[in-house]
């Protein structure tokens, strides 16, 4: 059996190469220098670097290139090895097989048919012939690498310089994976969702107002015909965060006032990172306390005035999420309040106006853009929150505008088409993607536009 | 108008606008100072909620009972036992006898049946692990605590109201009879909850436990740690050192900045796609639950690595280049050990976070059922999130004091990496 314990073993003998191609090399710099390391162009352990870099890289890329191709060789042969009526079955069909053939190969699952289990072992001594073969490849190429390097090793070797180029690679290979992020994010939820609209019109999906997802296992079945209307789901979202934002915004506003205009320092030192605690708790934390505290609470409350709150009341989810939300408006307000010059102030108090007159007249128009650019960042934390809505909000779509039902949203449907068993080809796992596509837009744009303020803002004053 | 002009002068008239103005002034500054008190008072509520549902799930109601540890009705040849037969024997009848053997007025057969039910269903692997650490005591009778079941210990610790039929309760007169009969004998305490802090998820509350939780955590913030450390440090060394300022390093930082506020369920999504169904990786595994941490934490990293590197003081730079240094050597010799401790706490925080993160967990099946502790990042493990989350959708009474307990002990390792990013800006803080 071949596993990530090989590979990791394979790692590990590739390393002690390259260190010990390391010490070759800087002894032989030195040698070549006869013990003296003036005479060299770059000091003794950039030729051992150069030695180690030129040991592992070469290796490390057959490896990587296996790792890539093993997939797809041992699909190909495992497949074609198959006896021929079984190579005729229908695409899923073979799918569901390769997958078994796999289960059985991998995790020593009880194959159904002989035929399977052959397949298997074919599978098994396929990866372990393939995976020795790899090894002994990359560590050839390693030895003969080294000898390599090693030999072109003297005195005005620019060695420092072909480290630090390869290392700049390096760098700048690693700021691509941020880039590389955005585009797996991208093309995953462009993919799927495109699959996605060849069965849901985009406009069917964008404003039906019916959504119901279930899609059964065969055609026939009674109700397999899902609805993927998801307006219900962005009122419902809309709904929540709107009540998010409703707590989040004076609660949020009006301490960042009374922290950056009235409170003393040390008041501040300590009741600002209290604050900001609300915002390091887990939400799934939260979500427990909307589900356990807070909607049982004010179902009770309802009941008390005659009243009837559902237990998954959009006014339980939204009001604990304005309290996750509050620190996210309250830092970032106090913040650009206290950026504004205190010339304005001064000005204002010169012409006999109260403090709290300058700060409404005078320091909230100031700021006025960066706090506009705090609350839209605030908006789009609630709109892409997840797990309180999925604890504490409904799985039902209603269409209502009624705090005190249960709505459902865009990330709780996300979560609840997602999580247990899926199979990649229905509609129901694939309109998942759609609406983080949907949810991936919306957010990035109001983060766009609310940088865009916060900015532009920044540099009236500076 | 016109009328109230006359009949108050104007220095009347300025100062009772002044009064109205102080008052408007010092409802403001209430306003403000309330505003505090009730997010912070938010605050107190939850934590008090927590405390005060979980602090009881440390201790766990046990029964003494004397058992007689008989080879026959274990099933074991009492001469030569072998470890083997010690290992698969018959406990559950042995516990049973001895509870029937402490009530023996009890007699008909569905009461006897309840009466065995007071202790947990699990109560056999502790007699069991007794027994094959110390054969000899094959035979005997001793005195043993056994974990009572989860009802049993939901009326103990007063959650349940003791009486049959009470809300949430399902144990019979007859039981809660028995429970009283047992505290009179004293042979009813509540001993420290070592399960919870050594075994895996069950069904059972009364032998669900946090460790598989915790090491799953582990083995992802690892992954996670040795994913995102290394890279974010070189995406930051690349953009503060070396990148030339053009469009192509305007679109990084656009897109680092972006990326920190892409909604965390998104990157589920980018780990389901893309490393289970594209590349393949187990599902349920640490190692992807740790590479889609590291793709969310990178962001925040690279801030604030940047942002260590930016107060690093440009003279440090110039000096060792002036010294013949090349410009790696420079970064490696003198900006990075410089700027190491902002770096480290950036990460901690960074890593708080990711300890924290559920949602995409759950898209990439870390919600399974696992009672078994992962012994590798291959092997499907929950995490601690994600166990809270389990946990909180049990119906049974007792889940929600191990649920607290849970989130307890999450927020537990999360100021202590939160501390420990306090301790270091301060001992480190360097200003130039």
């Amino acid at each position: 059996m071949t596993g990530p314990m090989q590979l990791l073993t394979l790692m590990v003998v590739l390393l002690l190469l390259a260190t010990f191609g390391y010490r070759l090399g800087r002894n032989r710099a030195l040698a070549a220098a006869s013990g003296n390391p003036r005479l060299l162009h770059s000091l003794p352990s950039y030729h051992g670097y150069y030695v180690a870099l030129w040991c592992g890289l070469p290796a490390l890329l057959v490896i990587v290139g296996w790792l890539m191709l093993e997939p797809a060789i041992l699909h190909g042969t495992v497949m074609t090895s198959l006896p021929a009526e079984m190579q005729s079955l229908p695409e899923e069909r073979l799918a569901l097989v390769y997958n078994e053939v796999r289960n059985v190969a991998r995790h020593g699952h009880v194959p159904s048919t002989a035929v399977v289990g052959e397949a298997a072992q074919r599978y098994v001594s396929l990866r372990t012939t393939m995976f020795f073969s790899v090894a002994v490849a990359s560590l050839a190429v390693a030895v003969a690498a080294l000898a390599f390097a090693h030999r072109r090793i003297h005195t005005n070797m620019r060695a420092r310089n072909r480290v630090e180029a390869t290392v700049k690679v390096f760098l700048m290979a690693s700021s691509m994976v941020a880039i590389l992020t955005t585009i797996g994010i991208v093309l995953s939820l462009l993919f799927e969702s495109l699959r996605f609209f060849q069965t849901v019109s985009l406009f069917d999906f964008l404003f039906g107002t019916q959504w119901s997802p279930q899609i059964a296992m065969r055609s026939d079945q009674v109700g397999s015909s899902g609805a993927f209307g998801a307006v219900p789901l962005f009122a419902g979202t809309l709904l929540i965060s709107g009540i998010a934002m409703a707590v989040a915004v004076p609660l949020g506003l009006l301490s960042a006032i009374y922290m950056s205009e009235y409170a003393a320092p040390k008041f501040r030192s300590v009741v600002k990172p209290l604050l900001e605690v609300l915002a390091g708790i887990p939400t799934v934390v939260y979500g427990f306390f909307a589900a356990l505290t807070v909607a049982p609470f004010i179902r009770d409350m309802g009941a008390h005035v005659g009243l009837s709150v559902a237990s998954e009341s959009a006014l339980a989810a939204g009001l604990v999420m304005g309290i996750m939300i509050i620190p996210f408006v309250s830092s970032l307000s106090d913040d650009v309040i206290s950026a504004v010059p205190q010339s304005l102030r001064e000005g204002a108090y010169g012409l006999g106006a109260t403090k709290s007159e300058t700060i409404r007249q005078v320091v909230i128009p100031a700021a006025l853009p960066g706090i506009v650019g705090s609350v839209l960042l605030a908006a789009s934390r609630a709109i892409g929150e997840t797990m309180i809505v999925v604890m504490a909000a409904g799985l039902a779509a209603n269409l209502t505008a009624n705090p005190l039902e249960a709505v459902t949203t865009v990330t709780t449907q996300i979560v609840t088409l997602l999580v247990g068993d899926q199979e990649f080809d229905s509609p129901k796992t694939l309109a998942a993607f759609a609406l983080g596509l949907v949810l991936f837009t919306v957010t990035l744009a109001l983060n766009v536009v609310a940088l865009h303020i916060v900015n532009k803002y920044r540099e009236k004053y500076d | 108008m016109v009328e109230n002009a006359i009949a108050v002068t104007p220095a009347q008239a300025a100062a009772s606008r002044l009064k109205q103005r102080y008052a408007a002034e010092t409802r403001f500054k209430f306003l403000g100072i309330s505003a505090i008190v009730l997010s912070l008072s938010f605050l107190a509520l939850l934590l008090v909620t927590i405390l005060s549902n979980g602090l009881t799930a440390f201790v766990q109601t046990s029964i003494r009972v004397d058992i007689t540890l008989d080879a026959e009705t274990l099933g074991i040849d009492p001469v030569k036992p072998s470890a083997d037969a010690l290992s698969s024997a018959n406990y559950g009848q042995v516990i049973k006898n001895a509870m029937y053997k402490a009530f023996p007025a009890v007699e008909s057969r569905p009461e006897l049946r309840q009466l065995a039910a007071m202790v947990s269903s699990g109560a056999d692997v502790g007699l069991r692990k007794m027994l094959v650490a110390n054969p000899s005591l094959l035979g005997t009778t001793q005195s043993v605590w056994l974990v009572a079941d989860d009802d049993v210990d939901m009326a103990m610790k007063g959650h349940i109201t003791r009486k049959a039929g009470a809300e949430g309760s399902r144990l019979t007169d007859a039981q809660l009879g028995w429970l009283d009969e047992l505290e009179a004998r004293g042979n009813v305490a509540k001993r420290f909850n070592t399960a919870l802090f050594t075994v895996g998820d069950s069904r059972e509350p009364e032998q669900a436990g946090l460790w598989g939780a915790v090491v799953g955590s582990f083995f992802s913030l690892s992954i996670t740690l040795l994913v995102c450390f290394p890279l974010g440090v070189a995406t930051a060394v690349y953009l503060e050192e070396y990148a030339p300022k053009n469009r192509w390093t305007d679109l990084i930082e656009v897109n680092i900045n972006n990326l920190a506020a892409v909604p965390s369920v998104v990157f589920g999504l980018l780990g389901l796609a893309i490393f289970l169904n594209f590349f393949g990786f187990p599902r349920s595994a640490p190692l992807v639950g740790g590479l889609v941490l590291a793709l969310i934490s990178l962001p925040t990293i690279i801030i604030a690595a940047r942002a260590a590197m930016k107060a690093v003081p440009p003279s440090i730079r110039e000096a060792a280049l002036g010294l013949g240094a090349s410009k790696l050597q420079m970064v490696t010799d003198h900006v990075l050990p410089l700027s190491m401790p902002g770096i480290l706490t950036g990460t901690i925080l960074g890593m708080a976070h990711a300890l924290g993160e559920t949602a995409p967990l759950l898209m990439i099946g870390m919600v399974a059922f696992i009672v078994d502790i992962p012994a590798s990042p291959l092997d499907p493990a929950a995490v601690l999130p994600v166990q809270v989350y389990l946990w909180a959708d049990s119906p049974e009474r007792a889940f929600v004091e191990r649920t607290s307990a849970a989130i307890m002990v999450l927020l537990f390792f999360l100021a202590t990496m939160n501390l420990a990013a306090i301790f270091l800006r301060k001992k480190f803080e360097r200003r130039w």
